[in-house]
């Protein structure tokens, strides 16, 4: 599903952000990347989405090349992947109805097809009665509900999220666990960038630890089931 | 594309203008004034290019022939002439008429001695050509091919009269072209200011929109929009203000200074806006097309 051949990444003649990393994630997997900051995970998450190019290597997702897919092709790729970050980036003149159906309307999906899969995906995180509330009228947890709930809605084969529990509280924060998990039993390939080491430790997945632009570790941890 | 997208981009451009009330308020108040500058240029050239084409067609070209040069041959020579293409229209005068206008204007009152000369023409050989033209610019090729031509004496014409009309035409061509210009720099540069705030206050918005999968139109059509939005509000604006205010104008000057009648006639607004409303339409619309492309191109990669 997710494969980088030797793929390194400078942004200028210094230290290399990522530097020879080889990975492989398959369909379905959950795994967590770790590392302190400026250990090349958030690069990751950007190469990932084609927003940097590597300045070596290759990275392959859904079987196709990144480094050839042309420019106006790019959105496309774009629409299996699903992205959730730290500070949720909510629309906040819209209401959590729009700001998930943005997601649907920015690829021109009809509105019939807004009307019937925004409150499925709603249900789903958990918000479909507070389809109307605006981004401050709720709460952290359920600000990033609904930047879940639009990552979701145009059904992505993988979801990355980048640092997803950074802003929240413990309890928020096991409850987006939570829904990741949830949401990966559902057949979506989740990866998920942390630091939050108590609740990698408690899930028991893959978890790959990052230094300085390299893979120090890459294993699963116990109770981790193959099935 | 689809019916609910193209609306989503049309709400979209719409709420840009509204969420940049001031800038864009600025934009529609700039473009009016280039327009509205346009529209007033264009009115007084139209204007005074009809009262040019007017004195113009007034301005003759007089052709004399050489003594004992027969009928036939006089009509050959206006035969000539008549294919140029400068020339709109010609009048042969004989000798014979042309005595009868000298009497008239230099004997009124004492026409006994006009009665002097009998059947004797003082002027029998001022049989002329009046050469009448539809492109003053063209005299001077006009009287040098006229002159080599056979039979031909003498041809008169007014250089200073066909010169001053000439240039004066240029001159307001060149001037008003020029602050047209000037103008629509302005337009342009404004559009493209208000779109590149836009741009700014949406910046947010637009790196969600790349990373669910926009694609670079979905991105850039609402700044497109909004362009062409205010391009069009900047047009429809001051081209009504110029329809109601010509003819207020035209129907003044005509009730409070009739003695001008006849020497400065408008063209009515029906003729005049037969042209100025396209072309001040397509003028906004295009600048603020053409301001919002140009901004998007530089300062929204996608």
């Amino acid at each position: 599903m997710i494969k980088l051949e030797h793929v390194s990444k400078s942004y200028s003649a210094g230290i290399p952000a990522l530097n020879d990393v080889s990975l492989e994630i398959e369909e379905g997997e959950f795994v967590f990347v770790m590392g302190d900051s400026g250990s090349g995970k958030s690069t990751l998450i950007k190469l990932l989405l084609k927003e940097l190019e590597p300045t070596k290597g290759t990275i392959i997702i859904n079987g196709q090349r990144l480094g050839k897919i042309r420019h106006k092709n790019v959105p496309r790729f774009r629409r299996n992947i699903g992205v959730v970050f730290q500070d949720f980036r909510l629309l906040k003149d819209r209401n959590v109805y729009e700001n998930v159906a943005f997601a649907q309307r920015v690829i021109g999906m009809p509105v019939k097809s807004m009307r019937r899969k925004v409150p499925a995906v709603l249900s789903v995180v958990g918000l479909a009665a507070k389809y109307k509330s605006y981004p401050r009228e709720i709460s952290g947890g359920e600000q990033q509900r609904v930047a879940i709930a639009r990552a979701l809605v145009n059904e992505p084969k993988i979801l990355l999220a980048d640092e997803p529990t950074g802003n929240l509280d413990a309890h928020n924060a096991w409850e987006i666990m939570r829904l990741l998990d949830e949401i990966n039993q559902r057949g979506t390939t989740v990866l998920v960038v942390t630091h939050n080491q108590e609740i990698v430790r408690a899930m028991k997945k893959r978890v790959i630890i990052m230094d300085k632009g390299v893979i120090v570790s890459d294993e699963q941890l116990e109770g981790y089931n193959e099935d | 594309m689809r019916i609910s997208t193209f609306l989503y981009t049309l709400w979209q451009g719409i709420r840009n203008i509204w969420k940049n009330k001031m800038f864009s308020l600025a934009s529609i108040a700039t473009m009016s004034a280039c327009i509205f500058l346009f529209g007033i240029f264009y009115s007084v050239v139209v204007n005074f290019q009809s009262v040019v084409r007017e004195v113009e067609s007034g301005v003759a070209v007089t052709v004399f022939f050489e003594d004992g040069v027969t009928q036939a041959q006089m009509d050959a020579v206006g035969e000539q002439i008549g294919k140029r293409a400068e020339v709109s229209n010609k009048q042969f005068v004989s000798a014979d008429e042309t005595w009868e206008e000298f009497q008239k204007y230099y004997f009124e009152g004492s026409e006994e001695i006009a009665k002097d000369f009998a059947e004797d023409n003082p002027l029998a050989n001022s049989a002329h050509y009046e050469v009448y033209m539809n492109d003053i610019s063209m005299q001077q090729s006009l009287v040098t091919f006229i002159q080599s031509l056979n039979g031909v004496k003498e041809v008169k014409s007014s250089d200073a009269a066909a010169n001053t009309l000439t240039d004066f035409n240029s001159l307001i061509g060149y001037v008003s072209a020029g602050i047209i210009l000037i103008l629509l720099c302005v337009a342009v540069f404004l559009i493209s200011n208000t779109v590149t705030i836009g741009i700014a206050v949406r910046r947010e918005e637009i790196g969600i929109m790349k990373l669910i999968g926009a694609t670079d139109f979905f991105v850039r059509a609402p700044f497109i929009v909004e362009g062409i939005l205010i391009g069009l509000i900047g047009s429809v604006i001051p081209l009504s203000i110029l329809f109601v205010m010509y003819r207020k104008i035209i129907s003044y000057v005509g009730e409070r200074f009739r003695w001008l009648n006849g020497i400065l006639d408008f063209l009515p607004v029906d003729q005049v806006f037969a042209t100025l409303l396209p072309v001040a339409l397509v003028l906004g619309v295009g600048i603020g097309f053409l301001g919002s492309f140009m901004t998007i191109r530089k300062h929204l990669r996608v």
